[in-house]
């Protein structure tokens, strides 16, 4: 008990912080005691964090709040807000918000990824909230001296019915400061019913500056002096540069420098970056001048041992791996494979046995804005203005030379993530430019001025972290009743995903994945957009198409079947916490939404198709429905997607639109996109040869519905992409007879029917 | 180097630069209107989709020795940010990332000068050069039309 007692007045002394701010106003911040256990901090400790100051109550009541997160389109800038006002009981027109910097004292993860920011931040963020409107209201009851629970809050005004009182916070601010913030127990969150912002479809915080052209992204940062740069790198994966014609660029005009950055020590890179690749970076006046005397440029290579790996070569030596291994058993650790019952003594005794290999490619995340990123280096410390998902200062630090410590980053909003800015490369690259930039400068008695580097559509296509590639071989065997007795499949791995925990994992008696890898395999890989499940959801859930058409049941009706008999030797689902009940129930919903049971009635070439998937904690169902000629001219006439994120949309707006956004961004990956390599090097250049989805191809709806179960929130982000193209996929079979096993379709002789 | 003289929202100005430096590199790093984005640079994308006269241009491949009449740009598409296309792009919450917006805009207006209330089908057509990354197509397509009601109202 006293240990209980002692921890409760650390909190009481910890969690808020209230001060005063010029003008009469109030700063609220919240001391989180994550920050303080990770640095096993009390009061005491001497590297106690600083309050993140999530509120400031102005002197005209309006109210700021910090959106804590980096922004790069799923509208966290918006929803991380919306669960502090709510609670503070203010409106949302008092409301504006200020963008936080990067701050690893104050904030716990200040990063975009994996759908996390949600599940993360939703009770952080409203505590934050309550604990200033509990301040509110006990300052106004010591000011009209009434009991705490007779007053009301609204509109950031605290109210005392009885006596016909009321005041606003920013009245009450200065009383406010004198008094001991609540502890997180004390504080009591709204009803849900009592919602009036949370939940609420608001147009996103920054629409005003992006449809009036506000300089808001990090290819608009403009500061005093600043030059611009753009940085050559080989071709080849790992390549070197060894020499160039340095001289003779820097005689060009606008040229301010010009110069090779060495590869980085050997084990810098891929561990803990030290620096970035080896390259040219040339710096000028503008940035056109940089990129203009690029076609100057000549650079002496060495491309290395990666410039004899091809996409052809992949694809042949996983053909060969999987001649002589699909059918050994997994020798790799958890993870890296699943072997349940027995697969080989199931397959001998089905009924039927169904096999198909399939490939899906590597793909480059393409963001519309190209890689950037602007950093000041002086007097030994470094200012950087980071478009990263995953804001690191010491990457960045250690790219120019110094400790974290010394680098203050701010968090500028980026032209889309999708996963390629988890990898902070650019912030690496101008990191060290800009420290190479301001050591010449210095040397030459000059000023030391900022540095933006800003990439070309090319530079961001050939220098990507792809999402792997994949080459599934599949095998399945049916009963007699036509019930799925063993799955199998066999990965020949490019740093592929291995679905071993994936559905039907859990759901099939006998299961088994293996995988082998092919080598060398130099392309960089990363996560991008629902990683794992976005390829893998194409492969496994066509499969189990497969199988259930083999076994002549309804495809949907199928998947229900599976999910009703589970089986030992789970978990299923990304490992583990799949929840068959709420997978189940996506597929209810979205059968009856798309009117999926009358489907036979359909006119000839147009046909509905079902996916689903588990991801990043939600859980996604499609049906698609195209129309589709002998001419493999092919229309996606609707779609609809039934979405199970737990109980509480934080902004129903734009998470329909993240949905919608996420059965687009499918349609890119179905049809034109695939990253190929020759000689080490990747073939595609722009858009020309990685054709997005586009506005003639959108179809006329894409349905959503929310089915709020009661469990907890969880994020967006990802969830709502990887079934979209099984659900397309599926739908080209039931419309032509023919499997779509390989992507992207143009490669099949598909295209968009417009 | 040459000099330029060009009228851009309504202001003259002039600018010394190379015969082809393109428009969006003018506007951007030359007269800071950073509304206009550069997204590939080959106008695949319709990110740096400005007004030249009345038609949409991408400024990206247009360079500025080939630039005769007014130019106008996202900031210089309504004074106060309340051009019908901009306020229904708000309303109904039409951007994720937003980079791509103030192309899709210019474009999307360019359309409705042309063809005041025009069908899906003309939309599609009109628009398809304006990638939008996170696929927020639905949503232009309900804001075009909703702009292209309201001025009809």
């Amino acid at each position: 008990m006293t240990t209980m007692k002692k921890r409760s007045e650390m909190d009481r002394r910890t969690f808020l912080q209230v001060t005063t701010v010029a003008g009469g106003g109030l700063m609220i911040a919240l001391y989180t005691p994550e920050l303080l256990a990770q640095r096993g901090g009390g009061p005491g400790n001497a590297v106690l964090p600083l309050a993140s100051n999530y509120i400031t109550i102005n002197p005209d009541n309006t109210f700021t709040i910090v959106a804590q997160n980096p922004e790069t389109g799923q509208g966290i800038k918006t929803a991380l807000p919306q669960l502090i006002a709510d609670e503070l009981d203010v409106d949302w027109k008092q409301v504006t918000i200020k963008q936080a910097d990067y701050d690893a004292t104050k904030y716990i993860s200040q990063t975009e990824g994996g759908s996390r920011a949600i599940p993360t931040h939703y009770t952080r963020m409203r505590q934050a909230g309550a604990g200033g409107r509990a301040l509110m209201i006990a300052a106004a009851a010591q000011q009209w001296n009434v009991p705490a629970s007779e007053l009301t809050t609204g509109s950031g005004m605290v109210k005392h019915a009885s006596s016909n009182r009321s005041a606003t916070y920013a009245s009450l601010a200065a009383r406010a400061a004198t008094l001991t913030p609540p502890a997180p127990a004390d504080l009591k969150l709204k009803d849900p019913k009592d919602f009036k912002i949370i939940g609420k479809g608001l147009s996103g915080v920054e629409n005003m500056a992006i449809t009036t052209g506000k300089p808001i992204f990090s290819i608009d940062v403009a500061l005093p002096g600043m030059l611009s740069a753009v940085f050559e790198k080989c071709p080849v994966f790992n390549g070197t540069a060894v020499s160039a014609n340095l001289d003779e660029i820097k005689k060009l005009p606008g040229i301010r420098h010009a110069f090779i950055v060495p590869a980085p020590a050997p084990g810098g890179r891929g561990g803990a970056p030290s620096g970035p690749a080896s390259g040219v970076a040339i710096v000028a006046d503008r940035w056109w001048q940089a990129q203009n005397a690029r076609k100057s440029l000549k650079v002496v290579w060495d491309e290395g041992p990666v410039a004899s790996q091809s996409s052809a070569g992949y694809a042949a030596q996983a053909q060969q791996l999987s001649a002589a291994k699909a059918s050994q058993k997994p020798a790799g650790g958890p993870g890296q494979g699943a072997d349940v019952g027995d697969v080989d003594a199931a397959f001998a005794s089905a009924a039927k046995v169904v096999e198909a290999s399939y490939t899906i490619p590597l793909l480059s995340h393409a963001p519309l804005e190209p890689q950037n990123s602007t950093a000041h280096f002086k007097d030994g410390k470094l200012e950087i203005w980071s478009p990263s998902q995953i804001p690191s200062p010491a990457q960045a630090g250690a790219a120019a030379g110094v400790q974290a410590g010394d680098v203050l980053m701010h968090l500028v909003r980026a032209g889309g993530g999708f996963g390629r800015r988890l990898n902070s490369d650019y912030d690496i690259e101008v990191a060290k430019i800009a420290r190479m930039v301001s050591d010449e400068r210095v040397a030459a008695g000059m000023p030391t001025v900022p540095v933006k580097l800003l990439w070309t559509r090319e530079d961001d296509i050939h220098h990507d972290q792809y999402r792997p590639g994949g080459f599934h071989y599949f095998k399945a065997g049916i009963d007699g009743a036509g019930r799925m007795v063993a799955f199998r499949d066999y990965v020949a791995s490019t740093a592929s995903v291995i679905p071993a925990n994936e559905f039907p994992r859990g759901f099939v008696p006998n299961f088994r994945v293996s995988s082998d890898a092919v080598t060398p395999f130099s392309v960089p890989t990363g996560a991008m957009r629902a990683p794992s499940t976005n390829g893998v959801s194409f492969v496994m859930q066509s499969f189990i198409d497969e199988v259930a058409v083999a076994a002549g049941k309804d495809p949907l009706q199928y998947r229900l079947d599976l999910l009703a008999n589970p089986v030992a030797g789970g978990p299923a689902g990304g490992g583990g916490g799949f929840n068959a009940s709420r997978a189940a129930g996506v597929l209810a919903a979205v059968r009856e939404m798309s009117n999926w049971d009358k489907r036979a009635s359909l006119p000839k070439g147009t046909a509905q198709g079902c996916a689903f998937q588990f991801a990043h904690s939600g859980y996604v169902a499609y049906v698609a429905e195209v129309s589709i000629g002998a001419d493999k001219k092919l229309k996606i006439n609707k779609a609809w997607a039934a979405v199970d994120v737990g109980r509480q949309i934080v902004n129903p707006s734009s998470a329909t639109n993240l949905v919608q956004g996420g059965f687009i961004e499918a349609m890119s990956h179905l049809m034109a996109w695939e990253i190929t390599i020759e000689k080490g090097r990747v073939m595609q250049n722009n858009f020309g040869q990685y054709q997005p989805a586009r506005m003639m191809q959108a179809p006329p709806l894409i349905e959503v519905k929310f089915l709020q179960t009661d469990y907890e929130p969880t994020g967006l982000g990802e969830p709502a992409l990887p079934p979209a193209l099984p659900a397309i996929t599926n739908a080209v079979y039931a419309a032509t007879g023919v499997r779509i096993r390989n992507l992207p379709l143009a490669k099949e002789g598909y295209s968009w029917n417009t | 180097m040459p000099s330029y003289t060009l009228t851009v929202n309504g202001r003259r100005q002039t600018v010394d630069v190379p015969e082809d430096m393109p428009l969006l590199w003018v506007l951007r790093d030359v007269l800071d209107l950073k509304g206009t984005k550069f997204g590939c640079g080959a106008s695949f994308c319709g990110a740096c989709t400005v007004h030249v006269g009345n038609t949409a241009t991408r400024s990206c491949i247009t360079p500025i020795s080939k630039v005769s009449q007014p130019v106008t740009t996202i900031e210089g598409l309504s004074a106060d940010g309340n051009h019908p296309l901009q306020v229904a792009w708000r309303d109904i919450d039409v951007p994720q990332c937003g980079y791509c917006q103030a192309g899709q805009l210019m474009t999307a207006a360019a359309l409705l000068k042309t063809t005041p209330k025009p069908t899906d089908a003309q939309i599609a057509t009109a628009m398809t050069g304006n990638v939008c990354r996170c696929g927020t197509y639905t949503r232009i397509r309900e804001a075009i039309h909703a702009a292209a009601d309201g001025r009809k109202a």
